[in-house]
């Protein structure tokens, strides 16, 4: 039976069983591709997506659970503090591979609209979960503190 | 590299759009024309007035988009972000890495082949138009300044657009003179940024799994757990209510299935379902304290091959040493984890196949997907798309991946396009690692400290033997890459003996982020720390003590020792409870030298405070590439000598996901410092040395709390990090 999912504002009919993560509901069946899959087990943050606000894994998260809710991706983020991130992201230049960088984004977006001006040790521990292979976690932190700054003036 | 004279090998043709396209030959000429049939273009400019930079090394993170666009738009003079950008086709003889013979990129060296050939393209084109304005102008070519595609003499003014047919006519200049150093505004300039910034924060930077193509299925492999093992049956039954699985296949070559789903999670969960058994007797079943017994029992005796000098050498030299100091080392297998896990799709065309990947080494997919399609490999077309990191994991001797990707598509029927995923798991059970390795050294000294005498004997899997490479790598039964930093050391190390013995295990094995480097420098510079201590001098002096033949190598790096020791504040007390270890190692032609600064202890948890990094590469061609590159590199270094291993019980593998091979995390390193030495040298490779001396560096710092760790990773041999 098709399941009615609110993504990115948008309404989508997925026929779906509803076990299914809604990682690969996002990819594969809606191609929204800039969510990505890096360990499937919830401990890379790569997947990272909003829903109701709050950044989860999609890996971990079925599409039962997200009924009724509204699930905001990378394609869709577009508030005052996404625009801030991103561009600090840009000034920084924090991407190298780029793969994680969406979960990241998305998971500093969570951040700094929670918590607008954090501290070093605030900002480890909520981008903890978030795995950057590359090891690009020096400029993620000063692109965040960049960002809050931006916001704040 | 040497630009000759050459004739221009074809005129332009008639086409929707003009273009002049430039590069070289397959002997090295600078050659231009308007279609790319005989050499390879670097650079391709419209009569629209677009500039593009045909780009032949792979995106991994490793900044090449940038490096090779800044050369060509310093040489134009335009803004970087005017300059388009392409990845290269897949063409072993145009677009040859010249260090590899094969299109390729790896061994940092994407700038180093790549600086001369892009800018030398550059100055042609530029060279070019200006002499085509010139003639119609009537004026002339030194009264025309080129600048952001605009050409200009006096009152007139035209786009490099409107220039291109008169151009594309042209002889090619043999040697069009290249700006000089003092002029650059863009090559050392710390501000430019990225070229993929944009695409990569707003999700829309095509990756290789990111690829769904009309009718696409999805391949997952079932592997043997054990390395070596074969397939004996399978049982598929419990799949095949799973909505979405299609079909299993077994592999022709014994060593396993295919399952073939509608999508990736129903190909996960099919595979989950599937039961198999396996035939052992020819695998690897040991467990890792016998592979490590193993590995320890071969560098205590005599080696299988010598890679530099003899053992009565070296014996002969401690003899006459009034102190020998001994230790034993083992750095587990590891794996490389890109991102990204491994992932292509392969797409039946009219005349062969497409290949959509994050492609590392291009032609060797091309050979290896051409071999089993049994098609020539100029039917296979390769689309090459960003890749989600790779450390080494996208290319193979033996194009792993991409076989796997052939028979699935081969197996499938060939009619539709076939994505093979790997999965996290897959990733790291699947193969392909650091080799694990045992070194065993013993460094003799003398009454004022200095070495006399220094026996180093190594085991662990080759590489390359058995691979297409073993020719070039391969020298008197050595592999060099298993004794690379160790045997062409940069200090002066009288009666130097490094021996070889290779494990034979099946547990395949791959170069990892600075190959051999890996290990060697890890021990090497742990050696010389100790060799300092129990000199009772200074670390750094004492390296520098150990340079003074003075040869350029000893002098750069001892330069890079220099300036991180400097910038660490070397030399003067760290705070209260603070520790500082350095090390210094050279690879890929690049000098990097590393001051780690710890506090904490090793039982309640040690701090990384800080790593100041030094690194000389010759021109910074993108100063903050090369920074971020470092950092990249430190943060892979320090993460993996921290906590990862691949072990095995009964020759399986005991990791499973990122929870127990747990990545660097952000809170590892609390600051990280690069800085570049000013130079005049050509550029040398970034993306892997400053992996080499981070783990020693560590170390050192570590040992001054009281242990020296010899067996790694550090967490499993009795650090706790904070
Ligand atoms: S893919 Fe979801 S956390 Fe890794
Ligand atoms: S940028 Fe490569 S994994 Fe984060």
């Amino acid at each position: 039976m098709p399941t009615t999912l609110t993504i990115n504002s948008r309404k989508y009919e997925v026929d779906v069983p509803e076990w299914t993560p809604l990682l690969w509901v996002i990819r594969d069946e809606l191609k929204l591709t800039g969510t990505k899959y890096g360990c499937g087990v919830a401990f890379c943050g790569a997947c990272t997506v909003h829903v109701d606000g709050q950044p989860v894994r999609s890996c971990q998260t079925y599409v039962e659970d997200v009924v009724d809710t509204d699930i905001t991706t990378i394609e869709g983020i577009d508030s005052n503090v996404a625009n801030a991130v991103q561009q600090a992201w840009k000034d920084e230049n924090v991407a190298q591979c780029g793969y994680c960088q969406s979960g990241q984004i998305m998971s500093a977006i969570s951040l700094l609209t929670d918590n607008p001006k954090p501290s070093d040790e605030e900002i480890d521990s909520h981008m903890w979960g978030n795995a950057c292979r590359c090891a690009t976690y020096q400029r993620i932190r000063s692109a965040i503190q960049s960002a809050s700054k931006n916001l704040e003036d | 590299m040497t630009v000759q004279l050459t004739r221009r090998t074809f005129l332009q043709t008639a086409s929707a759009t003009t273009t002049l396209l430039i590069g070289f030959n397959g002997s090295n000429i600078l050659a231009s024309g308007n279609a790319d049939g005989e050499f390879t273009p670097f650079v391709r400019i419209s009569s629209d007035g677009t500039i593009t930079a045909i780009i032949k090394h792979f995106e991994c993170g490793q900044g090449t988009t940038t490096g090779l666009s800044t050369l060509i738009a310093e040489e134009l003079n335009m803004d970087l972000d005017q300059v388009e950008i392409e990845f290269a086709p897949a063409n072993t003889q145009k677009y040859a890495n010249l260090f590899f013979g094969i299109q390729g990129t790896g061994g940092s060296t994407a700038m180093a082949n790549s600086f001369m050939q892009y800018r030398t393209a550059g100055a042609a084109a530029r060279e070019m138009l200006i002499k085509a304005a010139a003639d119609e102008w009537g004026v002339s070519p030194e009264s025309i300044s080129l600048a952001n595609g605009q050409l200009s003499s006096g009152g007139k003014e035209a786009s490099v657009g409107e220039f291109v047919a008169a151009a594309s006519m042209l002889e090619v200049p043999a040697e069009p003179p290249l700006k000089d150093p003092s002029e650059f505004t863009l090559i050392g300039n710390p501000d430019t940024n990225r070229r993929d910034n944009e695409g990569k924060v707003n999700g829309t930077a095509q990756y290789a799994m990111d690829v769904y193509l009309d009718g696409q299925i999805v391949a997952v492999f079932i592997r043997s757990p054990r390395f070596g093992g074969t397939l004996v049956s399978l049982d598929d039954s419990g799949a095949q209510d799973i909505p979405g699985f299609i079909r299993t296949a077994k592999l022709p070559t014994g060593t396993g299935a295919i399952v073939y789903a509608k999508n990736t999670w129903a190909a996960l969960q099919s595979r989950d379902a599937i039961f198999v058994e396996w035939d052992f007797s020819n695998a690897d079943n040991r467990s890792s304290d016998q592979i490590k017994a193993d590995l320890l029992a071969a560098v205590n005796t005599d080696a299988e091959f010598n890679a530099r000098g003899t053992q009565g050498d070296a014996a002969e030299s401690l003899s006459r040493a009034t102190k020998v100091i001994s230790k034993e080392f083992f750095l587990p297998f590891l794996a490389h984890a890109p991102m990204e896990p491994l992932t292509c799709t392969i797409a039946p065309t009219e005349t062969g196949v497409i290949l959509y990947d994050g492609c590392q080494m291009p032609t060797g997919a091309q050979m290896a997907l051409g071999a089993i399609l049994r098609i020539p490999p100029e039917n296979v077309q390769v689309k090459t798309l960003y890749a989600g990191g790779s450390f080494g994991r996208r290319a193979s001797p033996s194009a792993d991946y991409h076989v796997e990707a052939a028979f699935a598509f081969a197996l499938s029927g060939g009619k539709v396009p076939v994505k093979l995923v790997w999965s996290r798991e897959d990733d790291l059970k699947g193969g392909f690692y650091r080799p694990a390795v045992a070194h065993k050294v013993q460094v003799g000294l003398d009454d004022d400290g200095r070495i006399v005498g220094w026996d180093h004997r190594i085991s662990g899997k080759p590489i390359f033997k058995g691979t297409p490479s073993e020719a070039a790598l391969v020298q008197n039964g050595v592999d060099i890459t298993s004794v690379e930093g160790v045997a062409d050391t940069l200090y002066d190390i009288p009666g130097l003996y490094v021996g070889l013995t290779d494990d034979k295990s099946p547990i395949s094995v791959n170069w990892w982020r600075s190959v051999g480097h890996s290990h060697t420098a890890y021990v090497m510079e742990s050696m010389m720390d100790l060799a300092a201590v129990e000199a009772g001098q200074d670390p750094l002096e004492y390296r520098l003590a150990h340079m003074e033949s003075g040869t350029p190598d000893q002098n750069r790096l001892a330069g890079v020792l220099k300036l991180a020791g400097s910038k660490a504040g070397w030399g003067t007390p760290p705070p209260e409870g603070h520790y500082r270890g350095i090390a210094a190692h050279k690879s890929f032609g690049t000098y990097v030298a590393e001051v780690v600064e710890v506090s904490g202890d090793i039982d309640n948890g040690v701090v990384i405070e800080k790593v100041t990094c030094a690194v000389d590469c010759g021109i910074a061609v993108n100063p903050d590439v090369i920074k971020a590159q470092m950092e990249s590199g430190i943060g892979y270094g320090i993460g993996h000598v921290m906590r990862n291993e691949i072990t095995f019980t009964d020759g399986e593998v005991d990791q499973w996901n990122f929870p127990d091979y747990q990545p660097m995390r952000i809170n590892d390193i609390r600051a990280i410092e690069v800085h570049i030495v000013p130079s005049t040298e050509r550029p040398s490779g970034v993306g892997e040395p400053s992996t080499p001396p981070s783990g020693p560096a560590l170390a050192n710092a570590i040992a001054l709390m009281g242990r020296r760790v010899t067996q790694l990773p550090m967490e499993a041999n009795g650090i706790t990090f904070a």
